[in-house]
């Protein structure tokens, strides 16, 4: 492959910043003064379920929409009424976005030919940005020939060649199976880290989002319910909401005296940040599960998931726990007795 | 092939070729000394009215190609992405002409040709306004179909992300990927101006159709000969437009 910077250019990532971006469909609030402001070089992953404004946010940053209040910056400049052709933003979409009628070089280097760049130099770069995502031999095909992936990949180089200022992924892997999406999800990270752009990715999927992200943004209603980088995001979620998204978590009502909490008649540390009273946020892989015949607690289901099992415990108080276990095996009907082996439980309001 | 097909096959080729076998044997035949001769064809050069109808068609022809295209396309594609409320309503409106009987249509534009005979003089060509009308409702359908067959707006918005304009945008991404649907659109809209007599028979204007007309009252062949021409270009048209759609690759 080519080297990065030869193939790259002159990219350099530039700060965006989104600031108390609002924006209704009819009686629906898609964004709900959304702000959000994403470092130079950085990998921005927002992540949320449908219809919470996510993919909003991106088109407004790409010109594709407007927004009825607030402001987009890019390197200090405020951009809101440029069109989405003058503001220099490479796009990649959901679905596969390549022009139909040109071969894979011909739709790499379209972006060039848009901006007056001479043949031979858009032969060039569009060459080189195949490289770069690992298709050049692929260049005389179209867009029909290739596989989901190869488009996908092919979407990015046309995206990058035009050397963005900010590249914005729109669910980029949603159409993919799963092996596909985990090769090229590693793929983008690869691409975007070797050429700098700044770039914000849209996901409903938080494996994807903590995978590539510097910081991951999660949106529920239109609003920024917590942006952090992935590990504190998964280790710390702000809300139940973000707890639930980010990954699965036990929620059990929870009151903190003297920084401790009880849980299942045992006493656990409460995270700093952690409100009086409220829902504790236990993630499966915290909770211990023992064999135990003469254990309180009733293995209800197991999921088998390869690597780990989860386990569905019914407690002798009517309610459920979820544990994840490797290298043990459970039936449903056995008895077990469980523990917190975390070192600390989030306890958060509502 | 079984042998029912095959005479199928047979009756069809017969009921549609034989008609044009005896236009092709009258357009052919020498009425005053007997035999064969080629002087209803060469008369469609010679005569210089029916030579005028003709130029005057084919450009007729061309003309509402281009006008309807440089019309229909835009509006077309700007109503599907930005105001796709007011599809059923262009619609409507091209469909329209369907309804109304060119008696009508005539009786009605009228008052608006006074004008349009004001400020561009009394040409054959002036007729280019109504028929683009007249051929809406079959380009509509052409172009429709063709525009619902792509993804459009992702079309149009990774162009746009790319650093295209408008023009750019409908010009080197979508109306690529709708030739077929354009070229349906052209050469059908072709078809309906050689073949419009009412209009422009009522309007007073000499164009092909009404140059038959008027020639087949006095000269059998040399009408025949013109209206079998016709017919052959049409064929010619539908072939070449088999041909470009079937093509997979510009």
């Amino acid at each position: 492959m080519t080297g990065a910077s030869e193939a790259t250019g002159d990219m350099q990532g530039v700060e965006v910043e989104l600031s108390g971006l609002t924006r209704s469909y009819g009686a629906v609030r898609a964004l709900d003064g959304l702000t959000l402001q994403i470092q130079p070089g950085e990998l921005v992953a927002l992540l949320g379920p449908s219809g919470c404004g996510k993919t909003t946010a991106l088109r407004i940053l790409a010109g594709l929409d407007e927004a009825d209040a607030g402001s987009v910056t890019i390197d200090g400049r405020e951009i809101s009424r440029v069109p989405a052709n003058k503001r220099d933003i490479g796009l990649v979409f959901q679905s596969y976005s390549l022009f139909p009628h040109l071969t894979v070089l011909d739709n790499v280097a379209f972006g060039l030919k848009m901006r007056g760049v001479g043949a031979r130099e858009r032969a060039g770069r569009a060459a080189e940005m195949l490289d770069l995502v690992g298709l050049a031999t692929q260049s005389g095909r179209y867009a029909d020939e290739l596989s989901g992936g190869q488009q996908q990949r092919v979407a990015l180089a046309r995206a990058l060649a035009i050397r963005p200022r900010v590249l914005l992924l729109d669910e980029p892997l949603s159409a993919l199976d799963a092996q596909v999406r985990g090769q090229l999800r590693d793929e983008i990270r690869r691409v975007q880290l070797e050429v700098g752009t700044t770039t914000l990715f849209v996901t409903h999927d938080q494996e994807e989002a903590l995978a590539v992200a510097d910081r991951v943004g999660v949106m529920n209603g239109g609003r920024l319910e917590q942006l952090a980088a992935p590990a504190e995001l998964y280790t710390r979620p702000a809300t139940p909401f973000v707890a639930e998204f980010v990954g699965l978590h036990n929620r059990v009502p929870a009151r903190v005296i003297d920084g401790w909490v009880r849980l299942w008649g045992q006493s656990v540390a409460a995270l700093p940040g952690s409100v009086t009273e409220g829902t504790a946020l236990v993630r499966p892989e915290a909770i211990r599960l023992t064999a135990d015949p003469a254990g309180a607690d009733t293995v209800q289901s197991v999921a088998f998931l390869g690597a780990v099992s989860r386990v569905t415990v019914a407690l002798d108080d009517g309610s459920t726990v979820i544990a994840q276990v490797s290298g043990q095996t459970f039936e449903p009907g056995d008895r077990a007795h469980l523990s917190v082996e975390s070192p600390g439980v989030l306890v958060v309001g509502g | 092939m079984k042998p029912l097909r095959i005479l199928l096959w047979l009756l069809f080729a017969a009921f549609f070729l034989f008609p044009l076998y005896a236009m092709a044997d009258f357009a052919t035949r020498d009425l005053h000394a007997g035999g064969r001769t080629i002087s209803a064809w060469v008369n469609l050069f010679a005569d210089d009215a029916l030579f005028a109808a003709i130029v005057a068609s084919l450009l007729l022809a061309v003309l509402t190609v281009a006008a309807m295209l440089a019309l229909l396309v835009p509006t077309m594609i700007w109503v599907r992405l930005r105001a796709p409320w007011a599809n059923r309503l262009v619609e409507f409106l091209c469909l329209l002409p369907l309804t109304i009987p060119a008696l009508v249509v005539v009786v009605g534009l009228r008052n608006v040709y006074l004008w349009v005979t004001y400020l561009l003089g009394e040409s054959a060509l002036t007729l280019t306004f109504v028929y683009v009308v007249l051929v809406l409702p079959f380009a509509y359908r052409a172009l429709d179909a063709a525009l619902s067959a792509i993804d459009l707006q992702t079309l149009a918005e990774a162009a746009r992300s790319l650093g295209a304009g408008w023009t750019a945008t409908i010009v080197a991404v979508i109306v690529p990927n709708i030739r077929a649907g354009v070229m349906s659109a052209a050469f059908i809209s072709i078809a309906v101006v050689l073949g419009e007599y009412t209009v422009a028979s009522l309007s007073g204007f000499q164009t092909l159709p009404v140059q038959i007309v008027e020639i087949g009252k006095s000269d059998g062949p040399t009408s025949v000969a013109a209206s079998l021409a016709t017919l052959i270009f049409g064929f010619v048209l539908l072939f070449v437009l088999s041909l470009v759609t079937r093509r997979r690759r510009p």
